[in-house]
Parts: structure tokens; sequence; C-alpha cells
């Protein structure tokens, strides 16, 4: 598998790719987390877990289980925080 | 008349819907549950142009039609099913302008049901600020539908919403998406299967239970055998179903709205950074905490001095005014008393849910969640827990009610489960009076023995409230979303108004349900601890007085009667020797003979509502149950205070002072009496570091608590969660307080 959400670090950003999987929640998808939008990890709660990103428009926070299974393309040019 | 039109309303939550609900029908409104579930239920009447009515239904908050909680599915059975009463003539989905594109996901499969739908643009008010741009009439007519800018906040563009409803048989009923493109074969099966109905609808049946459990399938009685496609693969599709109605809101969208992204960042971002921050995001949460539990802890207690000072004064003016009898004394001591019971618990509940939405309306309640769910999730416990577990300090009942705001339902389960647990307030008087009795002087690391012993209890109910909900996850097996997805809404001012409803709300819907089977308790304990069937018990009055009579008042009353007196005589000589007023002989006796009348008077009433208790039905049930609680070193007496305090903890303290015949007002004077009370066995000290270490366990752990149970009850729908726990806790209260006696005595 390659790189994913979960490895994003604050104020990174990435494209998301095709999903390979199909156990991610539908509901991730209907905020607007769909292949080839843009996501960006805003915040890490404190022990690491959960992660809180910002993926066309929607913010929503998301156990790191869940990013792990969302596949994406690093935007290299964004500037890490 | 005219006809009624069906509204309801639909809408993502955070984008103000049940702002723009309290916009249309005012305090007409009533909240309640769906039959046979517990999902919140709003309804209200809006009253329109030119006399029509319209009913709006507030459905629960959702993202889609997929389903993946009770809460939607609930939503979608009322638009899927064309019987139901409810079913709506026409939907309005409330959006918010910021998050536009995802809220017209619902907004199209509501259009694509054919419903006739009208969009609601919320939060216009801060289209300038966001640097946002829409263009309406292009909108309307890309969407097909008609739009209603609207600023619930400044109370803009509710007529123009107004007029729309009732203007609502001109909307077009033309559906948004095709979704047969996403595999024309199966569609094209499913249409010569079903050649009657509509692609649309039936998807949405056979689809229903992918992500969440079934809802029944009583529409379309053959659809669930058309199950051709695996689970995975209908799935999938609705992935299709999802990327293609954003192609076709994208589509939409690119000619008609438009961000100033420049303009739009900032404030949430570095409000973000400090509220969600590791360390002073823990500070500001535990200062709000603190901030929740004074107000429920300590605010509510002027109010509720009031009540009680009012309930008191009524309760005398009945007995006053009203003829003496059986009547008057049920209204004075059943009823009333039992109606002050409920309105006494009014200031916190309203207390801690002016907090909770407050918290709610400004967008903070998923901070906390993101802060805390890392650290509750080993228990089965939600990020939102921590709320009605910390208040359940003050009072378990208005934390039971907060659990509300919990979304999955097993998680929600396990937080009322074990709230009970948590050191309430009312524990505190029965701490105090035995921890004064038994726990020795003395200090460790300069803390007092008595301290550190209140403190550990406080401890140990935390402790029991969080392993219970270990075990509870473990065994309790309730099929629900297993994800974790919170949406982190933009921060906004709360609106006064919906704050106002909510506290409202909830405070009415405590007195109206929990209210009546409280009342309806405290009238049969009323009755048990007033009533005897026994000669005894009738002519208490003259047995007593009699006893009296002949042996004098009881060894206690003497002692306290004497040096009631001589301490009396010694202030009045006080007095006199330092001239403040001037008294001769006679007169001094003439004072003393009148206090000791006085006095004797009340040794008399308080042994004979002593005796009486004893001879009641309470008192048979005390007597009958003392086997019982003899293994954890309690007598009868303490038998009948156990029974009589599970319409509230508290009570024990007062069932003590009249069984003890020492007035219920003096805290000391009963403090003085039960370590006076002799075990007639042992000759010791009936209270003592065993008997007193058993009771604290007991409180600690009991469920002796009717109103919680009632709270429970309606909270869960069922018998089930409060029987189980009043079983659960009573035994295992019993048993930790059974070995607790045992090894210490």
């Amino acid at each position: 598998m390659g790189i994913t959400v979960a490895q994003l670090k604050k104020g990174q950003k990435g494209i998301i790719k095709e999903f390979s999987d199909d156990s991610l929640p539908i509901k991730l998808l209907e905020l607007g987390c769909l292949p080839g939008n843009e996501i960006e990890l805003v915040q890490v709660a404190p022990f690491k877990d959960p992660i809180y990103i910002n993926v066309n428009g929607s913010h929503i926070a998301i156990r790191r289980e869940t990013a792990q299974l969302i596949e994406l393309e690093i935007i290299e040019d964004t500037p890490v925080l | 008349m005219s006809k009624q039109i069906n509204v309801a309303l639909i809408g993502n939550p955070n984008t103000g819907k049940t702002s723009v609900f309290n916009q249309l029908t005012g305090l007409n409104q009533k909240v309640g549950n769906y039959p046979g579930i517990t999902v919140e239920k709003k309804e209200g009447i809006c009253k329109l142009p030119r006399g029509i009515k319209a009913h709006i239904l507030d459905l629960p908050g959702t993202y889609s039609l997929n389903t993946t909680s009770l809460d939607e599915s609930v939503a979608v059975e009322l638009l899927l099913n064309k019987n139901d009463k409810n079913h709506p003539d026409l939907a309005i989905v409330v959006s918010d302008v910021e998050n536009l594109k995802r809220n017209l996901l619902l907004f199209t499969q509501i259009k694509d049901l054919k419903i006739p739908a009208i969009l609601v643009i919320n939060m216009a008010d801060r289209m300038s600020r966001k640097g946002i741009t829409v263009d309406i009439p292009l909108l309307e007519e890309k969407l097909n539908t008609k739009i209603a800018l609207v600023s619930t906040r400044k109370g803009v563009g509710i007529d123009r919403l107004k007029e729309l409803i009732s203007d609502y048989k001109n909307l077009s009923t033309v559906q948004n998406v095709d979704i047969t493109v996403i595999d024309p074969g199966y569609f094209q099966k499913l249409k010569e299967a079903f050649p009657n109905e509509d692609l649309y609808k039936l998807w949405l049946v056979i689809t229903q239970d992918v992500n969440f459990m079934p809802i029944e399938k009583k529409l379309f009685k053959d659809a669930s055998s058309f199950a051709t496609k695996s689970k995975s693969e209908l799935k999938r599709l609705q992935q299709k179903e999802t990327i293609l109605r954003y192609q076709f809101i994208n589509g939409i969208l690119k000619g008609t709205y438009k961000v100033d992204l420049a303009i739009a960042k900032g404030f949430r971002a570095s409000l973000d950074k400090v509220l969600t921050h590791k360390i002073f995001g823990y500070v500001i949460f535990m200062v709000i905490l603190l901030t929740i539990f004074q107000g429920i802890y300590e605010w509510s207690g002027y109010p509720q001095d009031l009540i009680e000072t009012f309930f008191a004064s009524a309760s005398s003016w009945v007995k006053d005014t009203l003829p003496p009898g059986v009547f008057t004394n049920l209204i004075a001591e059943g009823v009333l008393t039992g109606i002050g019971g409920i309105a006494m618990f009014i200031p916190q509940i309203a207390f801690l849910f002016l907090f909770i939405s407050l918290l709610e309306e400004t967008g903070y309640m998923s901070r906390v969640v993101f802060l805390m769910d890392r650290l509750m999730r080993p228990f089965g416990l939600s990020g939102k827990s921590v709320v009605p577990l910390i208040s359940g300090t003050a009072c378990a009942i208005p934390a039971v009610m907060a659990t509300r705001t919990i979304e999955n339902w097993k998680e929600r389960l396990i937080t009322i489960l074990v709230t009970p647990f948590t050191t309430c307030s009312a524990r505190l008087p029965i701490y105090i009076i035995i921890i004064a009795l038994v726990i020795p002087e003395g200090s460790f690391l300069g803390l007092g023995y008595k301290a550190l012993t209140l403190m550990l209890l406080y401890l140990l109910g935390f402790g029991a409230a969080i392993f219970s909900a270990l075990i509870l996850n473990k065994i309790l097996k309730i099929k629900g979303r297993s994800f974790f997805v919170v949406e982190m809404p933009n921060y906004k001012l709360p609106l006064p108004k919906n704050v106002a409803y909510t506290v409202w709300e909830k405070t009415k819907s405590f007195v109206l349900g929990a209210g009546k089977i409280i009342l309806a308790i405290s009238v049969v304990l009323w009755f048990l601890g007033s009533n005897g069937y026994a000669d005894d018990f009738k002519n208490a009055d003259e047995i007593v007085a009699n006893r009296i009579q002949t042996e004098g008042f009881s060894d206690f009353n003497q002692t306290s009667i004497v040096s009631a007196l001589s301490a009396y005589e010694l202030a009045i000589k006080d007095s006199i020797s330092t001239n403040a007023y001037q008294m001769d002989t006679a007169a001094l006796s003439d004072s003393l003979a009148q206090k000791q009348t006085f006095l004797e008077q009340k040794a008399l009433h308080q042994e004979i509502s002593s005796y009486k208790l004893e001879n009641s039905y309470m008192g048979y049930m005390g007597k009958a149950i003392e086997p019982i609680v003899h293994p954890l070193g309690y007598d009868w007496k303490i038998g009948i205070a156990v029974l009589t305090s599970f319409a509230a903890r508290e009570v024990f303290v007062g069932t003590l002072a009249t069984i003890y015949s020492v007035g219920s007002d003096e805290e000391q004077t009963i403090q003085n009496r039960m370590a006076a009370e002799i075990n007639p066995k042992t000759k010791k000290p009936l209270f003592n570091l065993a008997s007193g270490v058993s009771l604290l366990l007991f409180y600690a752990f009991a469920m002796q608590c009717m109103s919680t149970l009632a709270v429970v009850k309606r909270e869960t729908n069922t018998w089930k969660w409060p029987a189980a726990q009043l079983v659960f806790m009573s035994a295992f209260a019993y048993i930790v307080a059974l070995v607790a006696y045992q090894t210490l005595k």
C-alpha cells in the first residue's frame, strides 16, 4: 500500500487516489472524500489519534485506522507547518 | 377548513436546521420519541399566508439517504413510505451556504425520490464575510427547484420560505440525476422485475442495510429477495452513485457558486489551533467542565432552596387550611412532597442543558470529542461521554438526559448505564454524617482521614463507572456503525432562542416524562410510611403518651431535654447578669417551665412519629428485611432508612432522624443520636467502623434513586435497562458491603 492520509504531516496536502478498498465508510465519501479531491491534515489529537482533516471544504475528524484506508498522492510544494 | 400541508424538514447536521424549525413553528412545537425507538421526534405547526397551515416534522440530521444509523433510517423510512401519516407533501432541504456542495448531495437524492423539494440556503449572513457569491436564479433553474436564501440569525428570508411552502404544488418533481447509468444492466433487470415501481426508491430499499441495520422492508415485499448482488458489490455501486452525484453538483456549482478563498480562511484555523492543542485544549476543557460542575453543584442550590421552602410551606398551608383527614395528608405529604421532589431537579437540569446547548451551538462539542476520543475509546465510551460522566457527579438525572448527544447507540447506552455510579450530590449528606461518625481523627500526609475517605469514595465512583463500562463494552452485542467520522463544524455564536428552546424542552420532558413515575413512587412510599394495619399504628398517639406517662421519655430525649434546659437557663442568667434585660425569679422559672413544656411537646411528637414509622407498612418491611441486612451490620431501623431512601438517597438521614425520634433539622443532634445507638447484642455502638464502611460502600454502589431509574426508562424506552441497573447495582453494592463488614468487624 502506498502513502495514506495517516502519513500526512500537519499542514500537508494530498490528492486522493482511486480506492482499492471498499471498507471505507460511505459517510466519508458523502462528506466529499472522493478520488481526485484535495485533502489537508489540519490537526492531530493528543496521543496521535484521531486526526482532523479538511477535504473538499469539509472539516472532519477520523480515526487513524480509517485514515490508513485512504491512499493519496502528496502535493510536494505544500509547506509543512 | 383548509388542508394541512405535511412538510418534512431535512438536512445535514450543523446546517441550522433546528433554527429554521424554531423560526417556522415558534413555540407551537412538541418533542417526543418515534414509537418504539429513542430517536427524538420534533414536530410543530406553521401558519402560512392565506390561512393555510403546515405540519412541520423536523427529521434527524443526515448527510445522505444511505443510512448508517437509526436516526437516519427514521428519515429514510418516512420519505419512502407513502402510507405513513406523516409522509411529506413537501420536503424542505436545509443547507448552509459554506458547505453547499456537500449539502446538495442530500438534496439531489430527495429530488430523485420525486418529492417536491425546496432548497433553503441558510447562514446567508456569513456570505460576505466568507467571500461567497451565489447566483440564485441560475441555481434554481439548474436544480429545477425553488430556493430560499435564509439567515435564521438575522431572521431574514423566512417569509419567502413560507410563501414557497404554500405554493408547493407548483414545484417540479423532475429528477436531478439518473442513477441507472452506474450499472445499466442491473437497473434494467430491476425495472423488468418491478415495472410499477420507481427505480430510485427500489434502489434505496435494496441498499438500506448495506451500511447499517435493516429497516423493515415492508414497502416492497419482494425487493429483499432481489439480492442478486453481494453487499460489497452494492456498496461499490453506492460509491459510484456518490461520485456521480458529486459530478453533477460540481457541474452545477461551477457557474453559480464562487468562493474567494483568501477571505474564507483565518478565524476558524487559529481558534482550532488553541482549542485542540494538546495542552491548552485540555486546560480549556477542564475549565469549562469545572464551570459546568460549579453551575449544577453550587448555583442551582439557590433556586433549589427556594423550591424546597416553597413546597414545605405549601404543604403546611394545605394542612392548616383543609379539614384534617386522609385526603389532606395525601395532598400535603404524598403529592406535594412528590412534586417538590421532582421540581428540585429542575434547576440542575436547566443549568446543565444551558451549558450543553451552548457547547453544541458554538461547535465546541465536536472539539471535545476530538480531544477525548482516544482516552475514552478503550472503555467503549465516546468522547461525548465525558460531559455526562462529569455532570453525573452533581446529579445523574440531567447527566443521563445529556447522553442524547451521543449518536452511537451502544456508546450512549453504556454511558447511561454507568453514569449512576459517579458520586452524585445526594450521596453527600450520607457520606458526611457516616464519615463523621466512624472515621477516626488523624491525618496522612497532611490530609485528614475523613477528607481522604471522602475523596476515596469519589474515586471509587469513577472507578466503578469506568470499570463497568469496560465490561459492558465486552458483553453488549449491539450492532451499529463501528467507524468514527465527526464533522468539525464552523465556530458560531450561539442563538439565544435555540438555547432557550433546548433548556425549556429538556426541562419539560423531564417533568412530564420521568416526573409521572417519580410522583407515583413517592406517593406509594409515603403511603407505606404513614399507614399501618395494626392497632399499634392506629393508636400510636395514646400508646406513646401512656408510655411516657409511666416510663418517661426515652433516655436520649430525657438527657437532651435536661441539657437543653440548663443551656437555656444559663443563657438567660448570662443576659441578666450583663443587664441585657431584667427578669425576676418568678418570671425566670415561668420562662423555664414554658421552655420545658415546649421541649417535652416536641419530644412527644418525635416519639409518636418514630412509633408510627416503626409500626407502619414500611416499618414492617424494614423489620422483614432485617435478616437480609443483618450480615451487612445494619439493624431494622437502618433497614427502614435504606428502603425509604430508594426515593432519593438523601432521605436516608431524614428517616433515621424520624425513627430515632429526633428533629431532622438539626444535623448535630442526629449525629449525636446515631453515635448513642447501641447494638443490643454486642453492647457496643451500632455505627462503628465496620458497619459505617459497609454503609458507605452500599450507598456508593447501590441504585438508590427512583428518579434516575425513571429517566433511564424514558431515555431507553424500555424497563429492561433500568431493571438491569437496579438489580446489578444493588447486588454489587450488597456483596461489597457484606465483604467489607465481615472483614472489618
